[in-house]
């Protein structure tokens, strides 16, 4: 389970810097959002993986799902959440502005 | 439990939310947000007159002991730089009300949220609560970048705001690192985690430890990651930059804590982390701020330039590492934030009278009021080169002073003072073309009321009145920085005002 989520985690995060490195606003949006994904994937790893565990101690379980982690991952999604929201309408609105979609406003057709 | 240390934290937001409340009308929103930043300077002075017997103050959100909880911590440090924040408001603010807060429907609500984000950053003693704060921080800076609107500004915005959702990711990867190596987000209880780290953990640490430094270099604008900053700060309107003179500080602050409190000498395998990479990475900084000055064809791409050089200034002060040096940059970074503000808040009264020539560096028709704008320009361009008398000297002097005792002497000083000469050289270049090389206009120009001249100068004048008093109260004050920067070489202090209610120091 820990090789396939490292596996994620590094294709997200290599399609979201490929993407993020492109000139145009779309590929950009998308490129953060990856790489938000594969923060959030890799946040919820640090906790550790476990399957079935109780996510506060009880007495009698043989471990438990780290709480911590779990909430980190909940306020960095509310965070990138509205940093998406926020980049798209800034995407349309230099869209708008400058005429096209180029990150520097420059038409390369 | 001493309260005063949330206050600053909770007076901007409540403050944000009574603006909300009466977004309608714009006096409401005016009075508001003055008494907001008023009150804001007293709280930050009473802060700074608690700790200053050298007590570090500790606030257990929701009374839960560290390090489970989340902690505000108020030591000199945090204090004094609530205090720089609490002082160079009022004046971003003042210039603001002339009219640049009108140009948008929430100037005044984003205003409030940055310095909350600002206090947020300087208070918090927890690493996620950290980012959380920078979050807030840069939201709010999204926000007064893109006030106003134009086509430029738009650019810039998108080029700050994606450069900063890609630091704001590497910072959730070194924060996220550090919980899963050692299981604590509390910075106290991590600088104790990171000293006993196993062999085994000592590269994961190491790797989270310099991807947190490269976030906050990003945030502060060291070399490689400085190219976002001339744009922003140069689209910004006038009073925007001038607030935004402190937002590089937030991460000199960071860089600042993590190295003196997390990778001191202390910190067992990852003892001095940051030494090879931040004299280095700070002495580029200042040469290539100071070219970029040189190189402007802008005069606000130039004040931008000097923005990074003076970072660059900062952190060779903060990198020296000695009590001297983090005490001289201490003293220089209040110096610095003012200086450029005024300057920012004067290029943009320059640039609002040269109507074709906007702020390109060319010799156009003499502007109205030239004589006081330039004396005003004289005098800051006076304080950010660091001549004598001013306090940038005194911040320089004291740099030079503590960088004797470093083995890299020689650079220290040639990169110091070459730097200086060639932003004066910057300097007297624009204010030559400005105010010198001026063409007569073809229509005289029409002498301004000087009510309306004394309202629009007064926020620039008032910033170097500040830089007048950090002059002339050098002395208590430099006594006050060093008190600062030897209670930040003794982090024990800090770990011990953290973690003694129930933790294990």
């Amino acid at each position: 389970m820990e090789v396939l989520l490292a596996l994620i985690v590094g294709a997200l995060t290599t399609g979201g810097i490929y993407l993020a490195l492109r000139a145009r606003t779309f590929p950009l949006v998308l490129g953060l959002t990856l790489l938000s994904y594969a923060v959030n994937l890799f946040l919820f790893a640090m906790g550790r993986l476990t399957v079935g565990q109780p996510p506060v101690i009880v007495s009698g379980a043989p471990g438990y799902a780290d709480p911590v982690p779990q909430a980190l991952v909940l306020t960095a999604i509310v965070i990138s959440f509205a940093m998406t929201a926020f980049v798209i309408v800034l995407a349309l609105k230099a869209r708008a502005e400058m005429g096209n979609d180029h990150v520097d406003g420059l038409h390369r057709p | 439990m001493n309260h005063w240390v949330i206050a600053p934290v909770l007076w901007p937001w409540l403050a944000g939310i009574l603006l909300l409340l009466g977004r309608g009308s714009l006096a409401w929103q005016r009075g508001v947000s003055i008494a907001a930043v008023a009150g804001q300077l007293g709280l930050a002075l009473v802060l700074a007159a608690e700790v200053s017997g050298g007590s570090i103050l500790v606030y257990t959100l929701g009374n839960w002991s560290a390090p489970f909880g989340i902690v505000l911590v108020a030591d000199r440090l945090a204090a004094w730089m609530l205090v720089v924040t609490a002082l160079l408001a009022p004046f971003a603010l003042l210039y603001a009300l002339r009219g640049d807060d009108a140009a948008g429907a929430h100037f005044h609500i984003l205003f409030q949220l940055q310095l909350f984000g600002l206090n947020g950053a300087f208070l918090t003693g927890d690493l996620f609560n950290l980012f959380v704060f920078f979050e807030i921080l840069l939201m709010a800076s999204y926000g007064l970048l893109l006030h106003g609107s134009g086509r430029k500004r738009t650019r810039a915005g998108l080029h700050f705001v994606t450069i900063n959702l890609i630091g704001s990711t590497l910072f959730l990867f070194a924060a996220g690192t550090l919980y899963g190596v050692l299981g604590t987000l509390n910075l106290a209880d991590l600088a104790l985690k990171v000293a006993a780290a196993p062999p085994e953990n000592a590269p994961l640490v190491r790797v989270a430890g310099l991807l947190l430094f490269s976030v906050f270099a990003l945030k502060a604008a060291l070399l490689p990651f400085y190219l976002w900053l001339p744009d922003a700060y140069a689209n910004a309107s006038g009073s925007v930059a001038a607030l935004f003179a402190i937002m590089t500080k937030v991460g000199a602050y960071s860089i600042l804590r993590i190295d003196t409190l997390l990778f001191g000498p202390n910190a067992g395998l990852a003892a001095e982390l940051l030494e090879p990479w931040l004299l280095p990475m700070a002495m580029a900084t200042l040469l290539i701020g100071v070219v970029g000055a040189l190189a402007s064809l802008r005069l606000r791409q130039q004040v931008a330039y000097l923005v990074v050089a003076s970072v660059g200034s900062l952190l060779i002060a903060f990198g020296l590492g000695s009590v001297s040096g983090i005490a001289a940059g201490l003293y220089y970074l209040p110096h610095t934030t003012f200086a450029a503000a005024a300057l920012f808040l004067l290029a943009d009264s320059i640039t609002r009278r040269r109507s074709d020539q906007a702020d390109r560096l060319d010799p156009g028709p003499t502007m109205a009021s030239a004589g006081v704008l330039g004396g005003l320009f004289f005098i800051a361009a006076v304080a950010v080169a660091g001549l004598p008398p001013l306090s940038g000297f005194l911040g320089k002097f004291l740099t030079l002073r503590a960088a004797l005792a470093h083995p890299w002497w020689p650079w220290l000083m040639a990169i110091i003072l070459s730097g200086g000469l060639i932003s004066l050289i910057a300097l007297a270049r624009t204010g030559s073309l400005l105010f010198y090389r001026a063409v007569p206009p073809e229509n005289p120009v029409t002498p301004e009321a000087p009510s309306a001249l004394a309202r629009e100068l007064a926020p620039s004048l008032g910033l170097l009145l500040l830089v007048a008093g950090l002059t002339v109260a050098a002395g208590p004050l430099a006594q006050g920085t060093q008190a600062a920067a030897s209670q930040l070489l003794q982090p024990q202090y800090y770990i011990q005002a953290v973690l003694k209610p129930g933790g294990t120091p």
